[in-house]
């Protein structure tokens, strides 16, 4: 994957302003955005999916322009073709399980075609949702939830899979269970990724390159090669640099 | 006054029911509309006059019926300005017909629906529709399929009320329509002229009528504006 982001955006916080300057590139499949809470790394993925305008700036992806404001571009963001994992979910609280995943694929009129039912079928059982698939999100645990709106993101067959902070909403335990099993999902899937963390357990766990974020802006970009090959261990520089940023 | 059961099936008493029930649904079909539509806009959009707009859809709660009938009989009476451009164009006049009384009751019914729909509305995660709309759904397919579901047991509630207010509409529906019975003539003016022409078996029937309905609406109301349902 080729990514490219270079926005500005200014926004206004009851009295406080956060000015968002959000720069990075990268050629790898798997970037974490990481920083403490505040340090505008949700607000950059918002700005990728098309769901916050930057004020200035550019964001490409494999040489589409999804954002330009020089050249007045801004593609909406039902025509990106990006997945989007959010933190707590957001599954459609109205509908089944199997309407969730198949949601993307539903025309607005009309019933899922037999290709798409197919579809749907084959990822209730990928994510082993097969026996919840007529439960309403309510009632399922959190680690089927979030395998419920993994399969929805992946329905569409994005080019790319935006991640929110995928773990937070899950226990210690569920947490480390669940980060096994999405990195298998991603790597049976083969989809580039852009995860949002402040634990920098998930930067071990799946970072190519990491992208650290402080007070609105990029302090600092790492790849993972690079850093192990120069013989510095990733947990550890990540550890030192929340310390600074938290500081 | 002695409870005196009559006929139900009496043009007396058939004629303003079926006329109440047609211009109260008429009114709830168009201020449902209206008011979801209105309410979806004031919403989702931040512009200039927002709250203005706000207040002057909420307005008829507070006002009068008799000024609302007025305020139709400015604008859509025989020399008002829609109403002489209906008049000429499509030869449609509202004054002293049942669908000016339609009309009135929707101007009074309307803010029922758009108050309880907007609160509904806003009460709509911005989470779902930013989901439905990185899925690659429209505006349109955003609003029918995760607004307007998430949002439907406070616009079906708001669409009670505004019946059952439509059902009881009395001041502009005067003004504007007139008492014509059997035209005009719905279960709250006919109330009205069985009283003064003494006729207190037939206001009897029509007020234990009307008030039966309304009970009825108020119980599928909270019902519907209770947490699990």
């Amino acid at each position: 994957m080729q990514f490219e982001l270079n926005i500005t955006k200014r926004l206004r916080c009851g009295g406080d302003e956060f000015l968002l300057r959000s720069r990075f590139a990268t050629t790898d499949a798997a970037l974490v955005l990481f920083g403490p809470s505040g340090s505008g790394k949700t607000l950059t993925l918002q700005a990728i999916a098309g769901m916050l305008t930057p004020d200035e700036g550019h964001i490409r992806c494999n040489g589409r322009v999804l954002f330009d404001s020089a050249q007045g571009i801004n593609v909406p963001a039902r025509r990106r073709n990006l997945g989007y994992l959010f933190q707590d979910y957001a599954l459609f609280p109205h509908l089944t399980v199997r309407e969730n995943i198949g949601f993307g694929l539903k025309p607005l009129f009309g019933r899922l075609a037999k290709r798409d039912r197919d579809r749907v079928e084959e990822l209730l059982d990928a994510f082993g949702l097969g026996a919840v698939g007529d439960q309403k999100p309510a009632a399922l645990s959190g680690g089927q939830q979030q395998r419920t709106a993994l399969a929805r993101a992946l329905g569409t067959s994005p080019r790319l899979l935006l991640l929110d902070e995928p773990f937070s909403a899950l226990d210690q335990p569920l947490r480390v269970r669940m980060r096994d099993e999405l990195s298998r999902s991603l790597k049976s899937f083969n989809i580039p990724v852009i995860m949002v963390t402040h634990d920098s357990d998930d930067v071990a766990a799946f970072a190519q390159s990491v992208v650290i974020y402080r007070n609105g802006r990029v302090e600092d970009i790492h790849s993972a090669r690079e850093l192990a090959d120069s013989g510095q261990n990733l947990a550890e520089t990540l550890q030192k640099q929340a310390e600074k940023a938290y500081a | 006054m002695s409870m005196v059961w009559i006929d139900l099936s009496a043009p007396e008493f058939l004629s303003p029911l079926l006329l109440t029930l047609k211009v109260a649904g008429v009114a709830v079909l168009l201020s449902l509309i209206l008011g979801v539509a209105a309410a979806y806009a004031l919403s989702r959009r931040n512009f200039f006059g927002r709250d203005f707009l706000d207040a002057v859809c909420t307005l008829p709660i507070v006002m009068p019926p008799t000024v609302l009938g007025y305020y139709l009989l400015v604008f859509i009476g025989r020399r008002g300005i829609i109403g002489q451009w209906l008049q000429e164009t499509f030869g449609i006049t509202l004054m002293f017909t049942w669908q000016g009384a339609a009309l009135a009751a929707t101007v009074v019914a309307f803010p029922l629906v758009f108050k309880s729909a907007r609160a509904a509305l806003e009460s709509v995660g911005e989470q779902y529709e930013n989901a439905a709309r990185t899925l690659g759904q429209n505006e349109l397919a955003v609003f029918l399929r995760v607004s307007l579901p998430l949002a439907f047991r406070g616009v079906l509630s708001g669409g009670m009320l505004a019946f059952a207010r439509a059902m009881g509409e009395f001041g502009a529906t005067l003004m504007v329509a007139g008492n014509l019975p059997g035209r005009t003539q719905t279960l709250s003016l006919a109330v009205y002229s069985a009283v003064q022409a003494g006729n207190d078996a037939l206001a009897n029937t029509l007020v234990f009528i009307i008030s039966i309905v309304c009970v009825v609406i108020l119980m599928i109301t909270s019902k519907l504006l209770q947490p699990g349902f």
